[in-house]
């Protein structure tokens, strides 16, 4: 016998959570849309093409973002070409030879922890194992930070992809008599490569944003420089300076090197996912 | 026993190397490379801890207790940045939790299928900003909306209350404890988001399908069977999130205020560990005032660590459960 | 009686009855024995999946083997070229001698071993490369050939294969390009194209439509004549149709192992008599 009080109640709760669940999501996409339209409101004026040309500027006076562009371009391309290295062959390590060593597991383990470290205190490490004992920030200095940040992500993905691999390819090859290094290199790589292209675009797209870990090792650089063994001009910490400073001139600035940031990982995401897309229907 | 010498030759001649050296050197560097993460880990605590060594050796456990900040007479206490670390990543968890747990019910129970996958791109999206954007977007429009229309409603409001208006006083800033809390929970909603999604998604399509066999409500299903079901992952990704709030810079720097002072209003502005550092690092003369920021970065580095590990154990005991 | 005295009676019948002396008897047996296994054991971890099996590999002669799901006849398969190497929980106790030698001993070179040993797998497993490539791949591991001595076996191991005229003209493609059948034959040519003497082929044909199925057992036909080859098979009417000896296993046992007109035709265990009717299995 159905109690239709006790019925009732029951459905009046679940349109009651199910529409607040909707009401979260709705919040949720109302507040990303309001974020990048502000993004792009404010920063499409000061995308102009001096934005490109020229160097940061004095408070007070017109510019551009050159120097921290090259810079920033310059530290990811460190913190990438020395991270990849490192996280490729530890996540082949996880995949390939650490399936029974107890080793593997705890390696496994610190290194999700490493994923969601404060990056500040990357930043730290850096600065007291490479700036301090150098007597001076640098580029390098900034590079190897982010490429710590780099080597987690890159250790995750691939050894996820390689683990996408199946078996009996790996069989097929060894049946052959190929020897276990060239079976990794020759076949689980080349089976993972998409895969393991988009860890290292998703990787790219983390660094590229990072701030905390440059404000002490790269520091910032109001001239256009190469020189990597010196403080050198980047993205991040500019918009840092110029966005708390009181001049006009400088917040404009900072809106139009946040849209560069933003739109620059987007693309890379967009990449990423396409070339994540095209290793499955490869099947 | 014979042995493979004893292979004819000329099966052999025209064989060159195995590939013996090639599995060494290459087994050899994978398993260095994966020891070389837990050496960026044993790195990290180590420079860290050297650093702040000064710092400890002169204030021991007083620093933790004291929330005096001064540089000229070089006394130091970080019990304000510390207080405003924890209290800034316990609002963004009260507001975070909930509205992530919302969108993942939505996304795994109600939303229809076309919309699924623009949706987790969306929340992807969300995740992919970087913390400085926010950190602007903060400064720059959240704050100032925050000032002028919510504040002085609080403070008039819930602020005469007793009690717990003691939490709402003080002039509307805009920034400060309150507002961080709120762009943090912003900050790390897709993250728990998409956790919370796939935690959900380890649950047997049997054994939803059996709840609503029974007639249960898709709330009662969700309620009463998922949740129950992935609760170590739901608390394992909610712990995730809390890591990533406690360790958060740029997104709280650029609205936290940065003034050295705990209050019982959270309207009031103050400090984060990562605040401090990111502001005061570069300028910080003497030993003692950078070994006292390094110990800072130490302690947050260390509660971070033990916040994620918990999760990490969670999530792994949970994927246990769903594959066994 | 054991599996190896009845074993030793069925080939020896044979022989017998084919007029040939005792002495010249004992020789051609050894000679044409190209792989004896002695009391293998084989254990995935604590399961003891393969029990006191012996039974001759003859050289240049297809051997099936037969027998229902969980039987042991993949096992079994697989120790030939130490594939169960790959994995540390799986290990073999007993003997395999390999043209007199032991390869269960630890010091022996495991890929020197699988050059000489080939093996194609049940689905095929095409290496993400092109066609050519796919062949080149074993053959580049051991020897140096020039480019046109490279084009030349790559061409012989897929006219070995059947597969030369379909692919002629695309041998850039991906090896993935190809149907499923195809691909298959890529397998074996890939595994000829490496001069091994053995070839160990796993249930080759039972993830193929029939058409295919009946070209590649045209082709076990044609390569036994250079290779010995050992198929597993579920499909008995297959292990009829293609095979000289046949064993027959349940359960991790050697129960029947004899030519295999006798094994089909007379058996001498009603288990085997059963199962080739189907009673089970």
């Amino acid at each position: 016998m159905m109690n239709n009080v006790r019925y009732h109640t029951r459905k009046v709760r679940n349109v009651v959570a199910l529409s607040l669940s909707l009401f979260a999501t709705l919040t949720g996409l109302f507040i990303l849309t309001i974020i990048l339209a502000t993004l792009f409101i404010n920063g499409f004026d000061a995308i102009k093409p001096s934005i490109f040309t020229e160097m940061t500027p004095p408070p007070g006076e017109a510019g551009g973002l050159l120097n921290a562009i090259y810079g920033s371009i310059m530290l990811t391309l460190v913190g990438i070409v020395t991270g990849t290295p490192l996280g490729i062959m530890a996540g082949t390590y996880l995949a390939e030879y650490g399936r029974s060593e107890r080793i593997a597991q705890i390696v496994r383990f610190i290194n999700d922890i490493l994923l969601s470290a404060p990056s500040i205190a990357v930043g730290i490490f850096i600065y007291e194992i490479m700036v301090a004992p150098m007597g001076h920030f640098s580029a390098w200095a900034g590079g190897m930070a982010l490429a710590v940040i780099v080597v987690p992500v890159v250790v995750r993905t691939t050894e996820d992809m390689l683990n996408l691999v199946p078996n009996t390819l790996r069989e097929s090859a060894s049946a052959l008599g190929t020897p276990k290094w060239r079976v990794i290199s020759s076949v689980c790589y080349r089976a993972a490569r998409n895969g393991m292209i988009t860890g290292v675009l998703l990787a790219l797209a983390r660094i590229s944003g990072e701030t905390a870990p440059l404000l002490f090792t790269a520091l910032n650089n109001q001239f256009f420089s190469t020189n990597m063994n010196a403080p050198m001009a980047n993205l991040p910490v500019v918009i840092y300076q110029m966005a708390l400073s009181p001049y006009d001139d400088w917040q404009e600035l900072a809106w139009g090197g946040a849209l560069i940031i933003t739109i620059g990982i987007l693309a890379l995401n967009i990449v990423a996912r396409y070339l994540a897309s095209l290793g499955g229907e490869r099947r | 026993m014979s042995t493979a010498t004893d292979i004819p030759p000329q099966l052999i001649a025209r064989r060159s190397g195995s590939g013996a050296t090639g599995d060494k050197v290459f087994g050899f560097l994978a398993r260095a490379a994966g020891l070389g993460v837990l050496l960026i880990l044993g790195g990290v605590i180590v420079s860290l801890t050297l650093g702040a060594m000064p710092a400890i050796k002169a204030f021991g456990l007083d620093f933790f207790a004291t929330e005096a900040w001064n540089p000229v007479t070089e006394k130091f206490g970080g019990l304000a940045p510390i207080f405003g670390t924890l209290v800034t990543s316990a609002i963004a968890m009260i507001v975070a939790v909930p509205v992530s747990f919302g969108i993942a019910i939505f996304l795994t129970e109600l939303c229809p299928g076309w919309l699924k996958r623009p949706l987790g791109i969306a929340i992807e999206l969300l995740a992919g900003i970087p913390s400085i954007i926010y950190g602007i977007w903060g400064l720059f429009s959240f704050a100032p909306f925050l000032q002028i229309y919510v504040q002085p409603f609080l403070i008039d409001t819930i602020g005469n209350v007793p009690i717990i208006g003691a939490l709402f006083q003080g002039p509307p800033y805009g920034i400060g404890i309150l507002t961080a809390g709120l762009i943090l929970s912003i900050m790390i909603l897709p993250f728990i988001t998409s956790v919370m999604r796939d935690v959900f998604e380890t649950v047997p399509a049997m054994l939803r399908e059996s709840a609503y066999g029974v007639g249960a409500t898709t709330w009662e299903v969700v309620w009463k069977v998922v949740l129950p079901f992935c609760s170590t992952g739901v608390v394992g990704g909610v712990m995730l999130g809390l890591g990533r709030a406690l360790g958060e810079t740029m997104a709280v720097t650029f609205v936290i205020g940065n003034a050295h002072h705990i209050s019982a209003s959270i309207l009031a502005p103050g400090t984060t560990i990562s605040a401090t550092i990111a502001n005061e690092f570069t300028e910080a003369i003497g030993d003692l005032y950078t070994a006292s920021l390094i110990e800072l970065g130490l302690f947050l580095f260390v509660i971070t660590f033990v916040v994620l590990a918990i999760a990490r154990l969670m999530l792994v005991r949970l994927e246990k459960k769903a594959g066994g | 009686m054991s599996g190896a005295e009845r074993i030793n009676l069925g080939v020896e019948a044979d022989l017998a009855m084919s007029g040939i002396s005792s002495a010249a008897r004992d020789k051609t047996e050894a000679r044409s024995v190209k792989i004896s296994v002695k009391d293998l054991n084989f254990y995935y971890n604590t399961h003891h999946a393969l029990k006191d099996v012996s039974l001759p590999i003859h050289e240049k002669q297809v051997t099936a083997f037969i027998g229902p799901s969980g039987c042991g006849k993949s096992t079994l398969l697989r120790v030939f070229n130490r594939m169960y190497d790959l994995y540390p929980k799986q290990r073999a106790e007993g003997e395999v001698l390999f043209d007199g030698v032991n390869i269960l001993t630890p010091n022996i070179d495991l890929n020197l071993l699988r050059a000489r040993i080939g093996m194609v797998f049940q689905k095929p497993t095409p290496f993400p490369m092109s066609i050519y490539d796919n062949i080149a791949f074993g053959v580049k591991l051991y020897e140096r050939l020039s480019s046109s001595e490279m084009a030349d076996r790559v061409e012989h191991s897929l006219r070995r294969a059947a597969l030369w005229d379909e692919v002629k003209d695309k041998l850039k493609q991906s090896g993935l390009s190809l149907s499923g059948g195809q691909q298959q034959r890529l397998c074996i040519a890939r595994a000829v194209a490496v001069e091994p003497e053995v070839l160990l082929l796993d249930e080759p044909a039972s993830a193929l439509d029939p058409i295919s199925t009946a070209k590649i057992e045209e082709l076990i036909d044609e390569l036994k004549t250079d290779y010995t080859i050992a198929i597993v098979t579920h499909n008995m009417q297959q292990a009829a149709r293609v095979s000289d000896f046949t064993a027959f296993m349940y359960l991790g046992e050697l129960i029947e192992f004899d030519r295999t007109s006798t094994v089909f035709t007379s058996p001498a265990l009603k288990q085997t008599q059963d199962y080739i009717t189907g009673r089970f299995g």
